[in-house]
């Protein structure tokens, strides 16, 4: 036998290897190195948004930011956020109204009664949905929804809040079943023959333990919908138009946070006017709002996990 | 005394009998030609080496073995006077009459209470003081009540392994079964679980009517008054466990249980 095979000798050599031990310590630094950019990346969000967001905030009195008047470029300025959040709080809703009853169906569709071949045919379909560029929905829920909302609804106008947060819904459908699926999917199957033992129908053990014990993951999923629906931009933009009045009528065109900050910054609001630094106060409300939402995503995950 | 004892061994109803029992999973075939006859109040058990069909048959007393996409069944296991494979025996009311227990303790992530009345409730059973009065009685049958009746809504993934498993064994005794399945149900828990389970068997024979899947000689000796040897997805021999254990018929089973098997 080859003295050099020997394994034992080859072994210590590898540990006696420096070059072996310099790369150990080294390559772990540009590990952090990629892992705090992203985090730099975010602080320096936040630090921007919240200097400019300052400005606007000083100078305009509380009273007026928590008023239903909007209209930043009249002679007489007015910056009330209401109606942005009232926008964006109303196709959000409508949005979810699509996607949790759907999705939650397809998840449970595609986890409990699809048969194997047929979930691996549909899940990357439905994954690939998500990959749509949002402004193809936009431009689906302008130009095909909308005409066919209107030969239904009559009076609907041409730009509204319904035919955004539908088209918004179907957006998210896929990222909600998605989510969905996976936490069903990780129910231990034991669960289910436990279940099965007991006399239980499919659909008792998809709704009574299946569902019961994914209930954090499937939150989570809601949550995480929303949270894309309140940040979701090109959709609202084009199809819901930019209406600065406070109402609660679906078939009226609104003005969201997103699409305020759309029209603003494709627009002329010179740099250093109110209405410039109304842009900053309104991503500001949006940053603190997907954050919560994040947040209370992960909350629930956590404070929900099941322990099997 | 031994008279009498004869008498009622006569006397013994047949639960399941088993007739030319063949099922594969695909193509490959796991059990051959089954004949095979339950008696109430038995207890049987089942022993063989790794492989040779003991879960899929035990599986299949229930229609468990549904689950699994591919199976394929010949042949009819009749329970009480009814084939169970005929289309008009609903499973879930077969598997209501007959309780199951795994090899790994299974319970839901809920309550210990609402593990217990998972069965009664989704069966219709809505009255809280009746679902309270099955949990205690369920819970007393699987000798667990003096352990958790203090706290019956904490989640049942609390407790021991043990505990975990005779909770499942209430689970199963609240929809009053007739039969009570168990795949290999200590293989899981150390011995002194392991005690108090084959103890908990003992005391349920007096009402129910148990098949056992074990790999533990010694528990198969010292719980069931039957035992069934399988051999790559036949039945070998079934006689009285003394019987099997003193003078098997067959030299498979002889070398079996004298661990002289390959
Ligand atoms: N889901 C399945 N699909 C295909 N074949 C299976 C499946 N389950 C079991 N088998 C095969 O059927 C045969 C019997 O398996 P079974 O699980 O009944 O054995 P067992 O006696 O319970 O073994 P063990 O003592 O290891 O639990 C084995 O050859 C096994 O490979
Ligand atoms: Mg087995």
């Amino acid at each position: 036998m080859d003295k050099s095979m020997n394994v034992r000798e080859v072994i210590k050599d590898n540990f006696n290897n420096k070059r072996h031990r310099g790369l150990e310590k080294f390559i772990p630094k540009i590990f952090l190195l990629a892992a705090s950019l992203s985090v730099v990346t975010t602080v320096g969000i936040v630090c921007t948004l919240l200097f400019d967001a300052f400005k606007f905030f000083s100078r305009v009195p509380l009273r007026e930011i928590f008023s239903t008047k909007l209209a930043p470029l009249s002679a007489n300025p007015s910056f009330g956020i209401l109606p942005l959040i009232n926008a964006t709080m109303i196709t959000s809703l409508i949005a979810m109204c699509v996607a949790i009853p759907i999705g939650l169906t397809a998840a449970l569709y595609l986890s409990e009664f699809a048969s194997d071949g047929l979930r691996r045919i549909l899940k990357p379909i439905m994954e690939l949905l998500a990959g749509i560029p949002t402004i193809v929905y936009g431009f689906f829920a302008y130009s095909f929804v909308t005409p066919i909302l209107m030969k239904l609804i009559p009076g609907l106008e041409a730009k509204n809040a319904l035919s955004p947060g539908i088209v918004m819904g179907i957006m998210i459908i896929p990222m909600v079943a998605s989510l969905s699926e996976d936490a069903m999917n990780s129910v231990p199957n034991a669960m289910r023959e436990g279940a099965f033992a007991l006399g239980s129908t499919k659909l008792e053990v998809a709704f009574k333990v299946v569902i019961p014990a994914a209930f954090s993951g499937i939150m989570a999923s809601f949550v995480l919908g929303i949270s894309r629906a309140v940040g979701e931009t090109m959709i609202v933009a084009i199809a819901s138009g930019s209406s600065k009045i406070f109402t609660f009528d679906i078939t009226r065109s609104m003005q969201t946070m997103t699409a305020y900050i759309v029209e603003f910054t494709s627009g002329d609001a010179g740099s250093g006017t109110l209405g410039y630094y109304s842009l900053y106060a309104v991503g500001l409300i949006l940053f603190v709002f997907t954050l919560l939402m994040n947040l209370l995503a992960q909350y629930i995950t956590r404070k929900y996990r099941e322990e099997y | 005394m031994i008279s009498q004892n004869t008498n009622k061994d006569e006397a013994k109803r047949i639960i399941y009998s088993v007739n030319n029992l063949n099922l594969w999973y695909g193509k490959d075939q796991a059990l051959k030609n089954l004949n095979f006859t339950i008696e109430e109040n038995d207890v049987t058990a089942i022993i063989g080496p790794s492989g040779c069909g003991k879960s899929t048959f035990i599986k299949t007393l229930n229609r468990m073995i549904e689950i699994i996409p591919n199976v394929k069944t010949s042949g009819e296991i009749i329970y009480n006077d009814r084939n169970i494979f005929d289309s008009a025996f609903g499973v879930e009311e077969l598997r209501t009459r007959v309780g199951m227990v795994f090899q790994k303790p299974n319970p839901f992530p809920k309550s210990i209470f609402e593990n217990v009345v998972y069965g009664p409730k989704i069966h219709g059973i809505r009255n809280k003081k009746k679902l309270m009065e099955i949990a205690e009685v369920s819970l007393r049958n699987s000798a667990l009540w003096d352990e958790v009746k203090d706290r019956l809504n904490s989640n049942a993934y609390g407790l021991s392994g043990g505990q975990q498993q005779r909770l499942c064994i209430a689970r199963a005794l609240a929809m009053e079964p007739e039969v009570l399945l168990m795949d290999e149900p200590t293989s899981a828990l150390d011995p002194i679980a392991t005690a108090k389970i084959e103890e908990l068997i003992m005391e349920l024979k007096k009402d129910y009517t148990i098949v056992i899947v074990t790999h533990s000689m010694q528990q198969a000796a010292r719980i069931s008054d039957k035992t069934a040897f399988f051999l790559m997805g036949e039945l070998i021999e079934l006689d009285k466990t003394k019987t099997i254990f003193t003078t098997p018929r067959d030299k498979r089973t002889e070398d079996y249980i004298t661990g002289r098997f390959g």
